[in-house]
């Protein structure tokens, strides 16, 4: 195995996703099979190549520092689920 | 604590850029705007939103890593950095983690026992969160608010070796780090806005011992006092329970200003697995060698660098250097004054003296200083001429400051001409001699150390105009004679 249920359900806690028993079970499978495909492609010499960052062969893409109109607070709020004055409104997050 | 330890200090140091925008949008920065008002799809983490990096912030990034000798990687990567809070709207933070813009520096700061080097790291550039406030709004209850004007403005991390062995160094590192980045003009340095935030890593190990203990790292420092504070309580703490036989657990510690103590936050630990990854946003950062040194002939003179040359070329003491190169408005002050009366000793007591005593009752800054190096070179010049006495002249300078008049114009409108006809000085002296029958005769019967008390009569009953060369002249011959 190259991964255990117990690792699925702790990554899965991390991205906030709740799996049921079973997609737990299918998810540990098919990550398993994932990675076993990873160590297919480790198997091919990368000495001296740099690691692929970015899928376009492409480097250095700037914006000058100049201000540019933001969208407005209504707009910014629009699809809140929920606000206070110009505040996105959030449950309390304890500490 | 107990003398048994060797507290071992790192720092993590978050520098807020001076741009006039965010460091992926256009959005500006400035501070104090409407919640919210300041944000757009990119800075709000609307889907399909792309990140466009602001080049401003690699030049800064690069001034920075130039001045605290460090390697600019000609190539480096972006990187996210996976967690979720509410401040955090794309659910993870545009950092840099395996190829960081900068690395291996040092800075040298002055430690007991002479100058010491502290490490540096790394910097890397990342985008700073938004801000979750608890607000007094009817309805809103226990809930909290987010403001995300503050998402995505740009931040340097700049990351020390854990050099440090004391608290106190780990202060004069920090000093020395908060004046370089506000003379390279990229961040305001206030701390209690912000924009110069520290987390120190603290352990301690045996004395002699080479192998690092385990670390806390303190979080939420937002002056230099209570960095000092936070430090101390941590290594009481971490020595109690070492003396006890216990262990220290990593984590992060919440200090706290009013107890002035430090508190664990737990349950954050499981956080801490952040899964970085390249961003696929954006692509990789190369940084020509060309780019490197515009960079490096556009950087000004570093405070070091100033002393120094304050030091060799006008003379001045390490105090004097240390005093006038604090902040590099400061030091222009200075050099303008000088270039205007060239004589750097009496500048700098000036300086450092009446200017920067009026400056500091208002809060003033001196780049808001009413009189400008023109008024002081020229009130400068009205003493050396005889025209005014140097007791005056902090009286004009003091009229100076509340009007921004010139000193020539305060002096005669005041009538504060310095009196140098010894005829004039004569009659006053004669006047105060005579009131003072009782204490000439005491002088004369052996009181030297009367004199001074004589002198400072007839400065008064010259309400201070009287030259006091004269004064000192004719006295002498009138008591004596």
């Amino acid at each position: 195995m190259k991964i255990t249920r117990q690792e699925v359900e702790h990554v899965a806690r991390l991205a906030r996703l709740e799996l049921t028993e079973q997609e737990a079970d299918t998810f540990t499978g098919q990550l398993d099979a994932i990675l076993a495909y990873v160590d297919t492609l480790k198997e091919l010499n990368t000495d001296g190549i740099i690691p692929t960052a970015h899928a376009v062969p492409m480097e250095n893409a700037f914006r000058e520092d100049e201000v540019q109109p933001s969208i407005g607070v209504e707009n910014a709020l629009a699809n809140a689920p929920a606000r206070a004055e110009s505040f996105f409104r959030v449950p309390k997050v304890i500490e | 604590m107990s003398s048994k330890y060797q507290v071992v200090i790192g720092l993590e140091v978050h520098v807020q850029l001076l741009t006039d925008t965010k460091i992926f949008c256009g959005c500006s920065t400035k501070f104090g705007a409407v919640p919210n008002s300041q944000s757009c799809p990119v800075c709000l983490g609307l889907p399909g939103a792309l990140p466009v990096l602001n080049r401003k912030v690699v030049e800064f990034a690069i001034r920075a890593g130039l001045a605290t000798n460090c390697q600019i990687a000609q190539r480096s990567v972006f990187a996210r950095k996976n967690y979720f809070y509410p401040d955090l709207p794309k659910g993870y933070q545009i950092s840099q983690f395996e190829l960081p813009i900068c690395l291996g520096g040092h800075l040298d700061i002055e430690a007991e026992g002479g100058t010491k080097r502290i490490g540096i790291t790394r910097i890397h550039m990342e985008e700073d969160a938004g801000k979750l406030v608890h607000v007094d709004i009817p309805g809103v209850g226990d809930d909290s608010c987010v403001d995300l004007n503050r998402a995505c403005t740009p931040l340097l991390e700049i990351v020390s070796e854990p050099d440090m062995r004391s608290p106190d160094e780990a202060i004069a590192y920090l000093k020395k780090l908060h004046q370089i980045v506000v003379y390279l003009g990229i961040c305001d340095g206030n701390l209690e806005e912000g924009s110069f935030r520290c987390d120190a890593n603290v352990s301690l190990m045996p004395k002699g011992s080479a192998k690092l203990g385990t670390r806390a790292e303190l979080k939420n420092i937002n002056s230099f006092r209570f960095i000092k504070q936070a430090i101390e309580y941590e290594m009481e703490r971490q020595a109690e329970i070492l003396d006890e036989g216990g262990k220290v657990i990593q984590e992060t510690r919440l200090f706290d200003p009013n107890a002035g103590t430090t508190r664990s936050m737990r349950g954050k630990e499981e956080a801490h697995d952040y899964r970085y990854f390249p961003d696929p946003d954006l692509v990789p950062l190369v940084v020509s060698d060309d780019w490197v040194e515009d960079v490096r002939l556009s950087l000004p003179e570093l405070p070091e660098m100033k002393r120094q040359r304050f030091a060799k070329e006008l003379g001045l003491s390490d105090y004097d250097t240390e005093v006038l190169t604090a902040s590099r408005e400061l030091a222009d002050y200075f050099e303008a004054s000088l270039a205007l009366y060239p004589q750097a000793k009496i500048v700098a007591n000036w300086v450092m003296g009446e200017v920067t005593r009026a400056l500091n009752e208002e809060n003033r800054a001196i780049s808001d200083c009413p009189v400008t190096p023109k008024l002081l070179a020229a009130l400068l010049q009205l003493i050396e001429q005889g025209t005014i006495s140097g007791k005056i002249a902090k009286t004009v300078f003091d009229e100076m400051y509340k009007t921004g008049h010139e000193p020539a114009r305060i002096v005669e409108e005041k009538g504060l001409l310095q009196v140098s006809d010894s005829g004039a000085i004569e009659q006053i002296i004669d006047q105060v001699l005579a009131a003072e029958a009782g204490q000439v005769a005491a002088y004369r019967s052996g009181k030297d150390k009367l004199f001074g008390f004589f002198v400072g009569q007839v400065m008064k009953a010259s309400k201070g105009k009287a030259n006091p060369a004269l004064v000192n002249e004719i006295l002498l011959k009138k008591l004596n004679g």
